[in-house]
């Protein structure tokens, strides 16, 4: 089972939880299976079928842009870090 | 209101004129739900632009994996305005985060006029809703000075 840490901003939608834990075999799973949890939370990590641009997902240190993106496989154990960017300017 | 260190004042703006004219960012964290921004962690501007800035997300993830260990979260999230005046811009707004956070903004691009160090601004930004507060500036967190 895969623990997620979940964002400050993320948590009125986990009942206030910093961490859960689900079952998943890839990061798409995984997050279809928080929003049936928690509904509400995928549109708020994705747009469309991609992670949102400022929107990071690690597994372990492991941000899953480099590796297979939301088609990253999932271990037994894994722990999953949803980080939204720091970001902003003039722009 | 914010109560900041006037050395953490003084640190914001030393950096944000070494960076001028990319813009600068960092943050103060503190210990979790005490409002006391404590410790001053500069953070790179991985855009390395004029008008905007993102931390670098690997420094990013390490420093708030420590943050979790040292039971802090986030007081001040900091950065520059380096052609524009110290307010939140639309980008700002959409991609404030952190919504215990204080949002300091400072402007540089009076930097060379006198009280130019005046240039820094606090605000609370949730929804996109941009609450603008006072800053206190403070010599430890016992004793307030300003």
């Amino acid at each position: 089972m895969a623990t997620i840490n979940i964002p400050t901003i993320l948590r009125p939608l986990t009942q206030q939880q910093k961490c859960i834990k689900l079952d998943a075999k890839n990061v798409a799973e995984l997050i279809d299976n928080m929003d049936k949890q928690y509904p509400g939370i995928k549109e708020r990590i994705m747009k469309g079928e991609q992670v949102h641009r400022f929107m990071n997902i690690y597994i372990n240190d492991e941000d899953i842009r480099f590796s297979d993106n939301i088609y990253t496989q999932l271990n037994e154990n894994d722990v999953i870090t949803i980080l939204p960017a720091v970001a902003g300017g003039t722009i | 209101m914010l109560n900041i260190l006037q050395m953490h004042l003084d640190r914001m703006w030393q950096q944000a004129i070494k960076d001028h004219p990319i813009e600068t960012c960092g943050i103060i964290a503190g210990k979790l739900g005490s409002n006391e921004a404590s410790r001053f962690i500069p953070m790179k501007n991985i855009a390395q632009s004029t008008s905007f800035f993102e931390f670098d997300p690997k420094e990013q993830l390490q420093v708030w994996r420590e943050m979790e260990v040292n039971d802090e979260e986030p007081i001040v999230i900091f950065h520059s305005h380096t052609h524009s005046e110290a307010y939140p811009s639309p980008a700002d707004c959409s991609l404030a985060m952190e919504p215990n956070a204080h949002y300091v903004i400072i402007s540089t691009q009076d930097k060379d006029l006198p009280d130019a160090d005046h240039a820094i601004r606090s605000f609370r930004i949730m929804n996109g809703e941009i609450v603008e507060e006072r800053i206190a500036r403070v010599a430890s967190y016992q004793t307030s000075v300003a």
